[in-house]
């Protein structure tokens, strides 16, 4: 049997495991469907490991040239694939969960504690005031919403 | 973030009116709602004072080891009294729009 020089389907399934890996915070992150649960990358690290097994039962077969360079890049970009897969789901299962408990967060019932911050224009801002500003028709609004968020720095 | 700003007139339209918190500098947040589009109010809370009054500090887990805010979600009525709290266990997940929005419909 004669097999081309390139062993593709073991490069496209380490270049399939990359994608599936950056997608996630540069696509997928940016969509509640796709965000919540990662299955769409889930789905494509799966199209990786079909692709890589199927390279690597190429890199071990008789017959190939080259054949130690063949099965040492089968055995490489197998594992890269797999640490890559590994990282993903420490980052988004273990590391993303690795958060404070937050037991003395104002809960359902309890006064909000006021605060006073700044504003994009350099303005204070505190929540009662934010919960006594009239919207323009004399309408204060029902509610505030407050949402913390880990910034970009 | 982006999603409330997608649901930023339907929310309005129910008298919620949505605030972002971080320890961001005020020319950090004014950049990112640039860039990102946003049009609520962005405050810089540096030291976290108000970050640590709703016990959210997450002691070092900035980039380069700052102390930033965990992601939550409170939503306060008109009398300051809290009526919805979103912690969520995995920063990746965070609260949908139409949850606050169901929950305004229960508000004075």
């Amino acid at each position: 049997m004669k097999f081309p020089r390139l062993n593709w389907p073991l490069w496209a399934g380490f270049l399939l495991s990359l994608i599936a890996f950056l997608s996630y915070f540069f696509v997928f992150a940016w969509f509640p469907v796709t965000r919540d649960f990662p299955w769409a990358n889930l789905l494509l690290f799966a199209g990786a490991g079909v692709l890589l097994l199927f390279g690597l039962r190429r890199a071990f077969a008789a017959g190939r040239p080259r054949p130690t360079q063949s099965k040492i890049a089968g055995a490489i970009l197998t594992f890269a694939g797999v640490a890559i897969f590994g990282f993903f789901v420490f980052a988004v299962f273990i590391m993303a969960r690795q958060l404070p408990a937050s037991p003395g967060a104002p809960q359902i019932g309890q006064k909000a504690p006021d605060f006073t911050l700044t504003d994009t224009n350099g303005q204070p801002v505190s929540l009662s005031g934010l919960l006594a500003t009239s919207d323009g028709q004399g309408k204060t609004p029902r509610g505030v919403l407050l949402v913390f968020y880990r910034g970009y720095w | 973030m982006r999603s409330i700003e997608d649901k930023l007139a339907e929310l309005k339209a129910v008298g919620i009116h949505p605030v972002a918190i971080t320890v961001d500098s005020p020319e950090a947040s004014q950049n990112l709602r640039q860039q990102a589009g946003y049009t609520f109010p962005f405050l810089s809370d540096p030291k976290a004072e108000a970050i640590r009054r709703y016990d959210l500090l997450h002691a070092g887990a900035g980039i380069e080891g700052q102390d930033v805010a965990r992601p939550a979600e409170f939503l306060i009525d008109s009398t300051g009294t809290v009526r919805w709290v979103n912690l969520t266990e995995n920063y990746w997940v965070r609260a949908r729009p139409e949850q606050v929005l169901e929950v305004a419909k229960t508000l004075p």
